[in-house]
């Protein structure tokens, strides 16, 4: 287990400014949504920060693959995808990082392997195998994170791909992010099991839970976990997490109590690691709000960029559906 | 000019391709060791070695999922399935993945991947196994859909097939397999898109694609022994549709049937009918006939299973129909 000592100044301050920029851009969205200018379906990543940035910052995008949820906003900061393009997305511009046909769910970027923003739960666990087969096949150095909900680890895509995972032994870390919640169901309601990590056991895999309110663990089991990966044995993560808002933006999330909100907005992640680093002596006070402050502009510039760009052109619904 | 099995040229394309380009693997259940339920990838295990011929769990959403990931990321994976009735397992993949990536992310991904597998009624095997599964993925844009009759189309149409940036279904079946006919040696390349027309006529059109177009060609003959002239047209690929070819026959004869071994509510004959009615209206003398399987599951009974397909004299009753005889 790696201490808070074991990190650089560097890279932590990294890691907060990616959280707090996807805290901003998703409080801006928010706002957004309620101004219609972002229609259809808007899962926040509120609460989730750590899992994708203590995950992703441990990547070479240039040879690592990253697949994801409809959930995919944190992931795509966190991967470098850039706001604007975001944001514009979003809005449903032809500037949007998937030209406006994609939306919320389907972020995608091809520069960073950035391979999607999955709209059906569980679809694309399968799709993080294929990519991981791909490295094996072509005898590649990286590996593939595939992020899922505690919804989607009861589907049959998830198993059929641990197992064919496993029988390939391909570089793959399975990443189910537990935010407590199948929309509105509490994932205990619907599961045989309450800790997801066992698994992994029933495939061979290696399979942990780790805090994932917690960015410095997260980044940890992660590294870990990566290693294994690599070496053939692939990896099911639990990350225990909590999404402070509905699951779409619509979702007034009546299912639970204020307190148990409240008490997981006392374990904020980025307050953690405010926490932590302030104790280290490694930020100060006013970093922190140049920080915040700097999160804040990126989004504006965002929201600007979004809002002054075009839209897409008629003739774009008939592109794009072969290439 | 040899003659090969449409087993043959299949297992030639897909030989011919993974000698060409290294980024091409083949993988589903029982394609290497046992090499392959239908025998089509006989030998290739053995030459190509495990890494590139992979023998699948029966998982198809899993494998399904495989290949288009790997797709995604760079290889060209042609996947197997051992029945297209079981590609409904993959429904989910195909139809929401591999035929959705390339738009969803705005142009950035696109999927190379070919499915292929054996497609339609084969005999004795009751409804789950017997399906012609055509229309469910000529239904969904972002997927080509192909389906050749002869030795010569199946290989130049995998061929062309494996060499497509986007998802194409491969549609065989298992009676055709040990089908015969002329292929030349050496590289066959046939583009999609282009109808072929097996026999030139005046009197009617018929129009099909894949293992009925043998039943055609028999119920053409006999037509001819009556003093009617058909023309014979092979789809050979439903997406993209040659609708050039089929208008100009139609205008030429100015009566068509059209025969397909799917159900005949909204099936590819029947997608057809309407074009044709709406592009060659002033030119039909009547409307056009579809001959499809019965509108029911398909039963074990021979008599039956028989009795639910298209056939010859299901053909000739539909073309005296539109020559009003």
């Amino acid at each position: 287990m790696y201490k808070i000592e074991d990190f650089d100044k560097e890279l932590l301050t990294e890691m907060l400014k990616k959280m707090i920029l996807i805290r901003r851009f998703e409080e801006k969205t928010a706002q957004m949504y309620g101004l219609r200018k972002i229609g259809g379906f808007l899962h926040l990543y509120i609460g989730e920060e750590a899992v994708a940035v203590g995950a992703i910052s441990r990547l070479d995008l240039k040879k690592d693959y990253i697949f994801t949820t409809y959930r995919d906003h944190g992931h795509a900061l966190a991967a470098g995808l850039e706001p604007k393009e975001l944001m514009a997305e979003l809005f449903g511009k032809i500037t949007g990082c998937s030209k406006g046909k994609g939306g919320s769910m389907h972020f995608f970027d091809d520069k960073l392997n950035f391979m999607g923003g999955n709209g059906i739960v569980g679809a694309h666990i399968p799709l993080a195998a294929g990519a991981a087969l791909k490295i094996k096949y072509l005898e590649e150095d990286g590996a593939v994170l595939c992020f899922f909900g505690d919804g989607a680890i009861h589907q049959g895509s998830f198993h059929e791909a641990l197992n064919l995972s496993k029988i390939w032994n391909l570089p793959v870390v399975y990443i189910c992010e537990n935010n407590q919640y199948g929309m509105g169901t509490d994932f205990k309601r619907v599961s045989s099991v309450e800790d997801f990590s066992v698994m992994a056991n029933s495939y061979g895999m290696y399979g942990e839970q780790v805090n994932g309110m917690d960015v410095t663990e997260v980044y940890s089991a992660v590294g870990k976990a990566l290693e294994k990966a690599k070496s053939g044995i692939p990896v099911l993560l639990e990350a225990k997490t909590y999404r402070y808002k509905g699951h779409s933006a619509s979702d007034p999330a009546k299912y639970r109590t204020k307190e148990e909100l409240e008490n997981y907005q006392n374990q904020d992640p980025i307050l953690i690691l405010k926490n932590k680093m302030t104790e280290k002596n490694i930020l100060t006070e006013e970093e922190y709000i140049k920080y915040d402050e700097n999160a804040k502009k990126t989004v504006e510039e965002a929201v600007k960029f979004a809002e002054e760009s075009p839209e897409p052109d008629l003739n774009e619904l008939y592109t794009d559906i072969f290439i | 000019m040899p003659k090969i099995t449409i087993r043959e040229a299949l297992k030639q394309a897909m030989d011919e391709e993974m000698d060409r380009d290294n980024n091409i693997l083949l993988m589903g259940e029982e394609v290497a060791k046992y090499n392959g339920a239908y025998k089509v990838s006989q030998g290739m295990l053995e030459k190509f070695g495990d890494k590139r011929v992979r023998d699948t769990p029966i998982t198809e959403e899993g494998f399904a999922g495989i290949g288009i990931g790997a797709a995604m990321a760079g290889l060209r994976p042609i996947v197997e399935f051992m029945t297209f009735n079981f590609a409904i397992q993959a429904m989910d993949q195909i139809i929401n993945n591999a035929a959705k990536m390339l738009y969803m992310s705005g142009g950035k991904f696109k999927v190379p991947i070919v499915f292929r597998g054996p497609n339609g009624p084969a005999e004795y095997l009751s409804s789950q196994h017997s399906q012609a599964a055509q229309t469910f993925f000529a239904h969904v844009p972002g997927l080509k859909v192909v389906a050749p009759s002869t030795p010569r189309d199946a290989k130049g149409l995998l061929k062309t097939a494996i060499r497509d940036d986007n998802p194409v279904i491969f549609l065989e079946s298992e009676l055709m397999y040990s089908w015969e006919g002329d292929v030349e040696e050496g590289e066959i390349l046939i583009p999609f898109g282009e109808a072929n027309i097996l026999k030139e006529g005046s009197d009617v059109t018929l129009i099909s694609y894949s293992k009925p177009m043998k039943i055609l060609i028999q119920a053409a003959g006999e037509l001819q022994n009556i003093g009617i002239n058909a023309e014979v047209i092979d789809l050979r690929s439903i997406r993209p549709l040659d609708e050039k070819t089929v208008y100009e026959s139609v205008k030429k004869t100015n009566r068509v049937v059209i025969i397909d071994e799917s159900w005949p509510f909204v099936s590819v004959a029947s997608y057809l009918g309407w074009l044709i009615s709406k592009n060659c209206f002033d030119y039909l003398d009547a409307p056009a006939e579809i001959v499809t399987s019965e509108d029911t599951p398909m039963p074990y009974n021979h008599r039956l299973e028989i009795f639910a397909q298209p056939s010859v004299e299901k053909i000739i009753d539909a073309v005296k129909k539109v020559m009003y005889l």
